[in-house]
């Protein structure tokens, strides 16, 4: 069967045996979108990525958590993970009995019955509010399915002291899953939280995860944000993480790619306030014939705001990696001070980064710069380091892990930021023996 | 220790080494001095090992083995150590992390057991105190943001730590001030005993007058055209690289 037919019938029959819920109409408006945008084919924000081809597969677009055992989820989790809040979603739904709440200072509940509750304000004035920003049948795609997604809620003045961990479980054990992961989460006035994303495929069918997850922070809020991708080859992901700061506040991400099939990753971060502060990095190491391509968004809607971007990308083999990061100042976000910064080592001759930054400047009084590099491996620091009794492929493994740190010096919970660096000093160490 | 027989290099098509031999036995201090562009810094580069120079002839036998056979990695675990004149910078990486991962990679090339955390920092902190470095030094990413003092330092403390056989200071006074230079040399003088040797490469004469040189060598045009004492390298200083041009241009005549 056609794919786009399949996925219509779905959401007809998801509609029909849902009626009920307070989603209805968001879907509704999305699915529209979906219909008249389609799959991005010849679009500007796609020109790198094709992700068309992999619609031509046929999916199973499973609305059911799979049965997904402990065992299988002791494989998922990550360091650390006993004090921390554990939130795993399998074939995109989110799934509570698997899921452990380690903290009383944040609120986790279905998106479903946030509609219902005391946040229904929240969750309708907010839900959705990436469609501004990507103006694409993918994210509509999102939408149109948001069923079983979660809302989390982190509380005035809590300082969250556990980490928020989520797992995104997909399981190809028995065909090819398409799986829509959707979270919102808001952190209010003068809360702090850290959430750390994984993605897993468990199985050997394919697997084309389409996360969207939206934040929103509030006055005097902080917000840390890590996404590490590690996951198989056959594996496909679209990954949005659109954060919206309302009110002076501060947020920090890292976004780490070190496995996959196609990764696109979109970041937006809208700095919806005076006085807001935004920090944006990301490391990929690439090998083989993975493809990441991270688009990021930096929109200056109003004064005074700060951010700061840094890239990194090592790219070995027939990988391709793309980095665009746009920023924009709108007219009346004078005093933005935005920074970008992209670099990159290429390893291979058959290795190539699409580096285009992009600034859309229409107020006077800004100060932006950005800047791009693309080299290859120093080779006098490699003669310097084998100069001292370091053998080559120890040396360049020293080297390359030395051009990430200071990407990786920003993941701030520990036992992550060792997971990482342990997982890329393998992978480094290991290549060089190839 | 280090026999080095007519030895042919250069880089590209380009000829520089035209015939070197040198003997240096342990226990010694030389002295390589010569005009720019007569082939001090590629002398350092071959022995060290460095890409891109071609041997065309000649040999070069270091404690009984062909150095030339050795990547540069072999030829740090057999003793050989290079002060380089240019010590790169490599944000990132801590300069501690990297002098233990070298400590330990020539323990395991000599077939010994690496130094645990606890007795590396007692043998760091031992070579901390002979050298006079500080800790905040060695805890910066290596050589990032170094004053040109601060590298040299760090490239003779990196020396004291792998003890090698043979030194070879590549132009390590360059760009240094008068005292950085007499810390530099204490350091190495400290370093010296009867069973090492240090081949000292330079343009000047004054770094000589803290490393004491058994033999001064003057290489110009890819040879050495003169050998003689510590004198020689007086005679220089005091009359310009002019005169020993004009002796070799003499010889030729005749």
């Amino acid at each position: 069967m056609d794919n786009l037919q399949y996925i219509r019938e779905h959401f007809d029959q998801l509609q029909a045996t849902d009626a009920k819920s307070g989603l209805q109409a968001i879907r509704k408006k999305a699915f529209d979108s979906f219909n008249r945008l389609g799959i991005p084919v010849k679009h500007e924000e796609w020109k790198y990525t094709r992700i068309s081809p992999l619609f031509n597969k046929e999916y199973k677009l499973s609305q059911e958590a799979t049965s997904v055992s402990w065992k299988e989820l002791e494989e998922v989790r990550l360091p650390g993970f006993e004090q921390a809040t554990e939130l795993v979603f399998v074939n995109g739904t989110f799934s509570f009995p698997l899921s452990t709440v380690r903290s009383n200072q944040i609120l986790i509940m279905p998106l479903e019955e946030a509609t219902k509750s005391e946040y229904r304000e929240i969750v309708s004035k907010h839900l959705g509010h990436s469609s501004k920003y990507q103006k694409d049948g993918i994210n509509a795609l999102n939408t149109a399915f948001v069923k079983d997604g979660v809302f989390i809620f982190a509380r005035k003045g809590q300082n969250v002291e556990q980490p928020i961990y989520i797992y995104n479980i997909t399981d190809s054990r028995s065909g090819n899953v398409l799986s829509q992961p959707r979270s919102l989460v808001y952190v209010s006035e003068n809360a702090q939280v850290q959430i750390v994303e994984s993605y897993t495929t468990l199985g050997l069918d394919e697997s084309f995860t389409n996360q969207v997850l939206e934040i929103i922070v509030d006055k005097d809020a902080r917000l840390e944000y890590y996404k590490i991708q590690n996951d198989s080859a056959h594996t496909n992901q679209v990954s949005t993480t659109h954060i919206r700061q309302i009110a002076k506040s501060y947020t920090h991400t890292v976004t780490i790619s070190l496995n996959g099939g196609i990764i696109r990753n979109n970041l937006n971060l809208v700095l919806d306030a005076e006085y807001c502060e935004g920090h944006l990095y990301g490391l990929y190491l690439q090998k083989g014939q993975t493809h990441v391509d991270n688009h990021t968004v930096v929109d200056n809607v109003k004064p005074n705001c700060f951010s700061n971007e840094l890239y990194k990308g090592i790219i070995d083999g027939k990988a391709t990696g793309v980095f665009n990061g746009k920023i924009f100042v709108q007219p009346q976000a004078q005093k933005t001070n935005a920074y970008q910064s992209n670099k990159n080592i290429l390893l291979s001759d058959d290795a190539s980064v699409n580096a285009k930054p992009q600034l859309e400047i229409f107020a006077d009084d800004v100060k932006c710069s950005h800047g791009c590099t693309v080299g290859r491996l120093n080779e006098e620091g490699l003669f310097y380091l084998q100069s001292r009794g370091i053998p080559s492929n120890i040396a360049r493994s020293l080297l390359l892990h030395a051009f990430a740190t200071d990407v990786l010096e920003h993941i701030r919970p520990e036992p992550i930021r060792e997971y990482v660096n342990r997982l890329i000093s393998e992978r480094l160490e290991f290549d060089g023996h190839d | 220790m280090l026999t080095i027989r007519n030895l042919h290099a250069g880089i590209e098509d380009k000829k520089i080494l035209n015939g070197i031999n040198l003997e240096i036995k342990a226990g010694e201090v030389h002295a390589i001095m010569g005009p720019n562009g007569s082939g001090k810094s590629t002398l350092a580069s071959v022995l060290a090992g460095r890409e891109n120079y071609e041997v065309a002839e000649g040999s070069v036998e270091f404690l009984g083995k062909d150095l030339l056979e050795l990547s540069p990695e072999e030829r740090a675990g057999e003793g050989l150590f290079l002060a380089f004149q240019y010590p790169v910078e490599i944000p990132g990486l801590s300069t501690t992390n990297f002098i233990k991962t070298a400590v330990n990679e020539i323990r395991k090339y000599r077939g010994q057991e690496s130094l645990d955390a606890v007795a590396f920092l007692k043998l760091m902190k031992e070579k901390m105190a002979l050298m006079n470095i500080d800790q905040a030094l060695l805890s910066r990413s290596l050589n990032e943001g170094f004053s040109g003092g601060e590298k040299k330092r760090n490239e003779i403390f990196q020396m004291a730590m792998l003890q090698p056989k043979l030194a070879i200071l590549d132009e390590t006074d360059s760009g240094l001030d008068i005292d950085a230079i007499r810390i530099v040399a204490n350091g190495v003088n400290k370093l010296k005993n009867k069973d090492n040797a240090v081949l000292v490469v330079t343009h000047y004469q004054r770094l000589l007058d803290y490393i004491i040189p058994d033999f001064v060598h003057v290489l110009y045009n890819g040879r050495i055209v003169k050998t003689g004492t510590k004198d020689l390298a007086f005679e220089l200083e005091e009359k310009g690289y002019d005169f020993i041009k004009s002796e070799v241009a003499e010889e030729v005549d005749r």
